[in-house]
């Protein structure tokens, strides 16, 4: 029967939560890797067994783990991030140049096509590579390297490659995200990259237009229609239809075009899901009320999605790596908040039922979709 | 045989218990004694000092015969109480937080 298993990553460990197909009903494992900061856990699309997660503490430094059992067990591998070469500087918060220091991997993006290849984004921001199930990375120095590295800032969370996007349709396209950088593509796997931040427009930074240094939060696409990206942005919410050479905000009425998270319906792949969030400084939801908002048409159009969430006195915030969705026939939507509930809708959203209540502060949140 | 006496969350990354003891060859300071526990332990690599400097986590101590020896070089030579094993070698996370 066909199933679903969500991977949660928190602040003070990981969970499974588990359910068949109807998505009533849920076994919840954990947590693996107590008292560690998962920033991420992420499962192969081509062999479910398979699932990656970064594991750190403050204390203890970086660890990725790796399960071959769909995440019973785990083991961990490869935990050396070396940048290449001499990294040199990038900005740091009061603009002096700042050497590039690893801190932690924030993202894992398993290969659509090989369970051993890993892309792995970082802080400082780079991009890091594994081609052997985890036991050794290399970085993709071209973009630390693509000449635009020393004008990069770090944004409050620290200067992170957060998003990974390959396209399904060519593997050597990658579309990635860094705060406060912006986004940069390579055509070429990994070799060169361009910035991509034509029509950002970011108030917070001197020349509002400038070519880097834009605060995106989060970038989904279909795959079905790979070129058509929508991007969640400190303030915006953007879409592009040119696989991210140009951008036009999508914000149309949505409360707040606050936010972090942002994906795509697996089977609708103009229908997309923010959860806006009243301001940089305030990271609640507007008014108290948790909702996601849905948009049918890529955007501008927004229809709050509220039954089953609170809509009193809810101040959570939503990150930008804690939504996603399955693919089963009636699609499924999860996300997860700091204040340590999981959400879930087995039916894109219309209504939504809270999984667990009472975990660490979610950090990410993945789903399998298991056959 | 050096006796080294790792924290919680290092404990349960190796499937150790509270202490272990080791065959550290030569003089025992805290870099042959650090690369005897990782020898041993590999996913221990890159906790107790940066996988690529070598350099002790700032958050992470060494203490010994109710000394601190976190800011001694990584090669000098440990207590002769640890050397004998009549006193254990701690790695510990230092209090961090409120």
């Amino acid at each position: 029967m066909s199933g679903v298993r969500v991977l949660v990553g928190t602040r003070k460990g990981a969970f499974i939560l588990k359910s068949d197909g109807l998505r009533k009903s849920w076994d919840v494992s954990g947590p693996f890797f107590g008292g560690w900061e998962m920033y991420h856990v992420k499962g192969s699309k081509v062999d479910t067994d398979r699932i990656y997660a970064s594991q750190s503490t403050g204390w203890f430094g970086q660890l990725i783990q790796r399960s071959d059992d769909g995440g019973a067990t785990w083991n961990p591998v490869g935990n050396q991030f070396q940048y290449e070469g001499v990294p040199g500087t990038h900005q740091w918060y009061d603009g002096t140049p700042h050497p590039w220091e690893f801190a932690r991997v924030w993202h894992l993006e398993p290969s659509l096509t090989d369970p051993d290849t890993v892309l792995a984004g970082v802080e400082d921001a780079a991009l890091f590579r594994t081609t052997d199930g985890g036991q050794s990375w290399a970085e993709l120095a071209g973009l630390r390297e693509n000449g635009t590295g020393p004008f990069w800032q770090p944004g409050a969370g620290g200067m992170c490659l957060h998003t990974i996007v390959v396209s399904p349709n060519d593997p050597n396209r990658i579309t990635v995200a860094i705060s406060a950088a912006g986004v940069f593509r390579t055509d070429d796997g990994g070799v060169t990259w361009n910035p991509k931040n034509e029509g950002l427009v970011s108030g917070e930074i001197p020349d509002p237009d400038a070519f880097v240094g834009h605060c995106v939060h989060r970038i989904a696409l279909h795959p079905s229609n790979p070129d058509v990206l929508y991007m969640q942005k400190h303030w915006d919410v953007m879409r592009s239809t040119d696989a991210g050479d140009n951008w036009v905000e999508v914000s149309g009425n949505l409360p707040s075009d606050f936010g972090f998270a942002i994906d795509v319906h697996a089977h609708e792949p103009e229908t997309i899901y923010v959860v806006p969030i009243t301001s940089d400084s305030e990271h609640f939801p507007p008014e108290g009320k948790l909702r996601v908002y849905r948009s049918r048409t890529g955007g501008d159009e927004w229809e709050p999605l509220t039954k089953g969430l609170p809509q009193s006195n809810c101040y959570v915030d939503v990150l930008r790596d804690a939504m996603a969705v399955d693919s089963l026939d009636s699609c499924g939507v999860y996300f997860g908040t700091t204040g340590g509930q999981v959400y879930a809708s087995a039916d894109s959203g219309d209504s939504w039922e809270p999984i667990v209540r009472d975990l660490p502060a979610v950090l990410s949140v993945e789903v399998q979709t298991l056959a | 045989m050096i006796r080294v006496v790792l924290p919680a969350h290092l404990k349960a990354l190796a499937g150790v218990g509270r202490e272990v003891e080791l065959d550290v060859p030569g003089a025992a300071t805290q870099r042959t004694v650090i690369d005897a526990l990782e020898g041993r332990y590999p996913m221990l690599r890159g906790t107790i000092r940066d996988p690529v400097t070598q350099v002790r986590r700032p958050f992470v101590r060494f203490f010994a015969c109710e000394d601190d020896l976190s800011h001694e070089s990584p090669d000098s030579p440990l207590p002769e109480a640890v050397v004998t094993g009549t006193e254990p070698f701690f790695v510990i996370g230092a209090m961090a937080g409120g």
